[in-house]
């Protein structure tokens, strides 16, 4: 059901079964190892190139999401994938591998929520009885693919951000036990006139603070409604850069419920990751893993994850123009 | 340049880049430029060393001594670049190793390893000059347009 | 030794003036060294480049802008030696070992390593 300008409830509440990640060694070093299901030691995962090691991760977070739940692939109505290659091959591959009818979608690294509120409606709205869904990045391909070649010797500021390496994946079901996906705020591109593409989080904190504040307005909810609202990855830039615009905005928000997985992922004071994470394994892995682990414990009863993505190509920076970003939540309740 | 993009930009998109810029870590420009000046004087001393070492034992000239210079430092660059040593040493260096000609080395080698999972022909032939290319095309081209120039200033009689 | 220490800091200054290219001027790296080479050519043509290697040795020699001016030298040779057409034969006289050695190095570390990440 439409709600306000842009949002969703998703009344008949569709429930994660289950959700499942996978992750390169530098993030087995960050504070949520605990919660990744499988780490590899070995960034290329004994592949010939970083493009198929992504690939891998994403088919591992995907099948060991639906092991977890207990349900065959076959009975899978729908795929919904995205990544940060150009043509989203790790998707489009793993959705080779694993056979189930598929939905390829490109929001960068909005791409985990972007997935997670489309497979929702489809739960809600057509009734499927599995959707899975998921959002892979890895460091290196991501270098190789939107900045310079791995081993080359380029100073990164301080603004820039460390892609992850990594995948997430979760099912969503008709019925079941879990954690609820009860709603969603589909963004609108915002494009503050930043270049800079060493300056994400700068560049994505406004699509943030729209879809944010377009929630709470179409929801006519306040922010104290939710345990938790974390962005993707905007990192301690775009983290404080957001709080403070919402708060000049009049939104009644403190730094206790609004966290970012781009600072909680790496631990900014023993791994160089300068403005923290990045990439759509981010959202994935923190909210996927850690969030959700946290929401079936009983910790976090109601949560908004607010993944946000740039939408430039290195054509489009190398002719001048300026990132547009965007930003989707989803609301999950338990 | 600053206001040059100003202009381009709306009201509300210029009080929010200075919103933005308020809450963002300034780059270290002295630290930097220190880093800078250390490392890379420090990579021209040890090319200097190179170049009497060159004309001491192996019986090069002041005039031609330059060239072993330059491939050697080249093949140390290169080897940096291999064992993924280069990309750490740059991020503390800057310009201090990208200025000196192992700079120019790193880019063609990392370029070259990096696409090697696209082929030998397409991948390593195709892309060794992605960042590379730019420097060549432009030191030939002003090198031909002062040459040109000089040549036109000899011919009306020399200033 | 006196001019180790020169080539410590004329090499080391160059690099500061590409530093302040990086930070102040936001100007990606290849930019920087585009621009360097093309000063080395111009400082070649108007004949200041050389007492600059003479006084600073490697100080000058080693940082890229001795490239622009290594393809300027080659060319204003040859256009010396056999006229205009010496343009286009003498640019990469002078510079074959670095270039040459460059790729021939790249490519051969292409079939060796693997990017580390």
């Amino acid at each position: 059901m439409v709600k306000g300008h842009q949002s969703f409830i998703f009344e008949s509440k569709p429930v994660i079964l289950a959700s499942a990640t996978s992750a390169g060694p530098f993030e087995a070093q960050g504070p949520l190892a605990e919660d990744i299901d499988l780490i590899h030691d070995d960034i290329y995962l004994g592949q010939d190139s970083f493009e198929k090691a992504e690939k891998l991760m994403l088919e591992g977070a995907a099948v060991k999401t639906m092991e977890k739940a207990g349900i065959n692939k076959y009975d899978v109505g729908l795929f919904i994938s995205g990544d940060l290659m150009n043509q989203i091959i790790s998707s489009s591959f793993t959705a080779r591998t694993i056979g189930i009818p598929y939905l390829g979608i490109f929001g960068a690294c909005s791409s985990s929520m972007e997935g997670l509120s489309i497979a929702a409606a489809y739960v809600d709205g057509q009734k499927v009885k599995y959707v899975l869904t998921g959002a892979s990045s890895h460091n290196s391909s991501a270098e190789k693919q939107f900045r310079y070649p791995n081993e080359y010797g380029a100073q990164k500021p301080p603004t820039a951000q460390w892609t992850v390496t990594g995948a997430g994946a979760c099912l969503l079901s008709t019925q079941g036990n879990g954690p609820k996906v009860t709603g969603a705020t589909i963004g609108r591109i915002v494009d503050m006139g930043i270049s800079d593409p060493f300056n994400m989080g700068a560049a994505m904190a406004p699509a943030a603070v729209d879809t944010i504040e377009a929630h709470f307005r179409d929801m006519e909810i306040e922010p104290d409604y939710y345990d938790i609202i974390v962005t993707g990855d905007l990192g301690s830039i775009g983290h404080k850069i957001t709080l403070d615009k919402l708060i000049e905005n009049g939104m009644r928000i403190s730094e206790k419920t609004y966290k970012d997985c781009g600072m909680m992922i790496y631990d900014s004071k023993k791994q160089q990751v300068f403005a923290g994470g990045s990439g759509c394994a981010c959202s994935a892995i923190t909210v996927y893993g850690h969030f959700l682990n946290r929401m079936r414990r009983g910790e976090i009863k109601k949560m908004l994850a607010v993944a946000t993505g740039a939408l430039h190509s290195p054509l489009s920076y190398q002719q001048k123009e300026s990132i547009p970003c965007i930003a989707h939540a989803v609301a999950i309740e338990m | 340049m600053a206001s040059n993009k100003n202009n381009k930009l709306n009201l509300e998109q210029q009080k929010y880049q200075s919103f933005a810029q308020k809450r963002e870590p300034r780059r270290p420009l002295l630290s930097n430029c220190l880093k800078a000046f250390i490392s890379g004087g420090a990579i021209c001393v040890f090319g200097q060393l190179l170049h009497f070492m060159y004309i001491k034992y192996f019986s090069f000239t002041e005039n031609n001594a330059g060239d072993p210079t330059a491939a050697t430092l080249i093949i140390i660059s290169v080897l940096l670049t291999g064992f993924g040593v280069y990309d750490t040493i740059a991020q503390w260096a800057g310009a201090g190793s990208a200025v000196p000609i192992t700079g120019f080395a790193n880019t063609i080698s990392s370029a070259a390893i990096e696409h090697r999972s696209e082929g030998y022909v397409l991948g390593v032939g195709g892309n060794m000059f992605k960042i590379a290319g730019p420097v060549i095309v432009y030191g030939v081209f002003s090198a031909f347009v002062v040459s040109i120039i000089k040549m036109l200033v000899n011919y009306m009689g020399g200033i | 030794m006196e001019k180790i220490i020169w080539a410590f800091i004329v090499g080391g200054l160059i690099c500061v003036v590409g530093q302040i290219m990086m930070d102040v001027f936001k100007l990606t790296p290849a930019h920087t060294m585009s621009t360097l080479v093309v000063v080395g050519a111009i400082l070649g043509g108007l004949g200041l480049y050389e007492p600059l290697i003479k006084f600073a040795g490697a100080g000058a020699t080693v940082p890229i802008c001795s490239f622009g001016n290594s393809l300027l030298k080659g060319a204003l040779q040859e256009l010396e030696q056999h006229g205009p057409i010496g343009v286009l034969t003498g640019i990469f006289k002078l510079t074959s070992a670095g270039i040459s050695s460059a790729i021939i190095f790249g490519f051969i570390a292409s079939l060796i390593f693997k990017p580390k990440g």
